[in-house]
């Protein structure tokens, strides 16, 4: 599902932010990024996303190769991924419902399917009461947890989650993470950033440890140690 | 098919709502957007009231050439026709000695000295021809060809030819006033139309700068450079809209105050009653080429603005 090899990034001299990374992911999998801030974790994830292109080195995502990607085609590789962003992203001048609903519409969703969507996937992330609410009028929690709707809305093949725990007290934490795991029973390719320790031990699922750009131990069933 | 007419839908309906939610930004725009489509409104008219006072002025002005009474009738034709077929000659119009005394009369009818001078059976008025001319500048090809020797000997050899009672002088400066008039009109309004879509183009830009995380947030979900730039466009679109009515609408105020109040009475240069005449005949026109310059400014300037935060190039 995801491939990367022998990649590397390098945004500056000074700043070398991936280095000779080697990554395959199945498809179904579920994969946690480790890793000490400025490790190079969302660096990764954007090069996923095509937000960045790698100094060196070669990706494909879902059968694409990002050699071979044309400008005007990133659009359609990036429906086919849901993010939800560490800094979430939420379009200011929207509301809840219709930053979700904005997700479908870019895909051509009829009005009917936005409007029976989105509600049944603000009620998984618990903001039903939010839907009218403009993101500057809720908490960093709240907004997190609609970054989050918004990625799983169009049941992409492949979610990626940067730190999607960030700001959630333990219990909405947990939830998140049922969510995904949920998500990933259906059939989703999860890969998820975090710093939490105990969702890491928890899980028991495989995690990928980065330190300094380059990936330090790949170990399945693992627990969390830097 | 419906997915086209869906998404087109969504573009304009997220332009209104934009418009509406971000209406701080809009003041800005709709305010230099008006005040330019008002100026030039403004501007339009004024010039085409002056190029009719500068016409009146010109059709006052007329060669009067007086004919020798022994002017015989194929030698009146045939000069006529000659005079009429000069390039720079509108039209030419002959009055016979009959209808000079006639006139004579009625401008004299109350003077009665003037009146016993002339009667019916001595007759001292000439016939003339009264030549106006397209172009006062070009006087002086009419006054060329009068004088020819041919023709000297059929004008009147006390009067010949008057150009406006011998005012050429006067008419010169005219003429050379008129086409100064014209040409700084046509350059200061182009100037002021170059400097004003300068600033609301600058305008557009800043409104759509303080935007430009959005477009990046949609363009990470995957929208299209289209469906990101169209409710930009529609919003852009409205401004040139409002600007467009507004600036029409203040005219239109202005117009009939000043028709009122002032009585159609000048306004410095400006003839005030010209202007409003030419502003009602051309009321329905000139709000069409309000709305299509407006409509234009905003969707034209928003697509080159939004340009920029749309390339999909990714930074190596
Ligand atoms: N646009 C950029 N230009 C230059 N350097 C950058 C840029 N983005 C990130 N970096 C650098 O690359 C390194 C990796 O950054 P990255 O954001 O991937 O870290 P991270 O692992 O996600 O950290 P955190 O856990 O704090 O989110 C850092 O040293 C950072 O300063
Ligand atoms: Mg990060």
């Amino acid at each position: 599902m995801i491939l990367l090899d022998r990649v590397s990034k390098i945004y500056n001299r000074k700043s070398t932010a991936i280095e000779r990374i080697n990554l395959h992911i199945e498809p179904k999998e579920f994969v946690i990024v480790v890793g000490q801030s400025g490790a190079g974790k969302t660096t990764l994830l954007r090069l996923l996303t095509r937000e960045e292109k790698p100094t060196s080195g070669k990706i494909v995502v879902g059968g694409i190769d990002y050699d071979k990607l044309k400008d005007k085609d990133i659009p359609l590789l990036r429906r086919k991924i849901g993010v939800v962003f560490q800094d979430f992203k939420l379009l200011p001048n929207r509301t809840v419902f219709e930053n979700i609903a904005f997700a479908l519409e870019i895909v051509g969703a009829s009005t009917k399917e936005i409007n029976s969507t989105v509600p049944r996937v603000l009620e998984i992330v618990n903001l039903k009461n939010k839907s009218d609410n403009m993101p500057y009028e809720l908490s960093g929690g709240e907004r997190q947890r609609v970054a989050i709707a918004r990625a799983i809305v169009r049941q992409p093949k492949i979610l990626i989650a940067d730190e999607p725990t960030g700001n959630l007290d333990p219990k909405y934490a947990w939830d998140v993470i049922k969510v995904l795991e949920k998500i990933n029973r259906f059939g989703t390719t999860v890969l998820l950033t975090t710093h939490n320790q105990e969702i890491v031990n928890k899980l028991k699922r495989r995690v990928v440890t980065i330190e300094n750009g380059k990936i330090i131990s790949d170990r399945s069933n693992a627990s969390y140690r830097l | 098919m419906k997915r086209a007419w869906t998404t087109f839908y969504r573009v304009l309906k997220a332009g209104f709502v934009n418009f509406f939610r971000n209406l701080s930004l809009a003041l800005p725009a709709i305010s230099v957007m008006t005040v330019t489509l008002f100026t030039s409104l403004f501007l339009y008219i004024a010039n085409a009231t002056f190029s009719n006072t500068i016409n009146q002025i010109n059709n006052k002005i007329s060669i009067t050439v007086y004919l020798t009474d022994a002017i015989t009738q194929p030698q009146l034709k045939d000069f006529q026709k000659q005079v009429k077929e000069l390039a720079n000659v509108k039209t030419v119009e002959y009055v016979s000695k009959d209808e000079a005394l006639a006139i004579y009369k009625s401008e004299n009818a109350g003077n009665q000295n003037l009146l016993q001078a002339v009667d019916e059976t001595s007759n001292p008025l000439p016939a003339s021809l009264n030549v106006t001319p397209y172009d006062i500048n070009k006087i002086q090809d009419i006054k060329n060809f009068l004088n020819k020797k041919q023709f000297i000997k059929l004008q009147d050899p006390q009067l010949g030819t008057s150009y406006s009672g011998d005012r050429k002088q006067a008419i010169d400066r005219i003429a050379k006033a008129t086409t100064v008039m014209r040409e700084a009109g046509i350059g200061g309004i182009a100037i002021f139309a170059l400097v004003s879509a300068l600033i609301i183009f600058n305008t557009l830009k800043m409104a759509i700068f303080n935007r430009k995380d959005e477009i990046t947030i949609m363009r990470l979900l995957g929208a299209k450079p289209w469906f990101i730039r169209g409710p930009f466009v529609v919003e852009a679109a409205m401004y040139g809209f409002i600007s467009a009515i507004v600036s029409i609408g203040v005219i239109k105020v202005m117009f009939t105050i000043f028709s009122s109040s002032l009585q159609a009475s000048s306004l410095g240069l400006l003839d005030i009653g010209y202007a409003t005449k030419f502003f009602n005949d051309h009321f329905w026109i000139l709000l069409l080429a309000q709305l299509v310059v407006g409509l234009m400014l905003g969707i034209l300037f928003s697509i080159v603005a939004t340009a920029r935060y749309l390339k999909l190039r990714t930074s190596k």
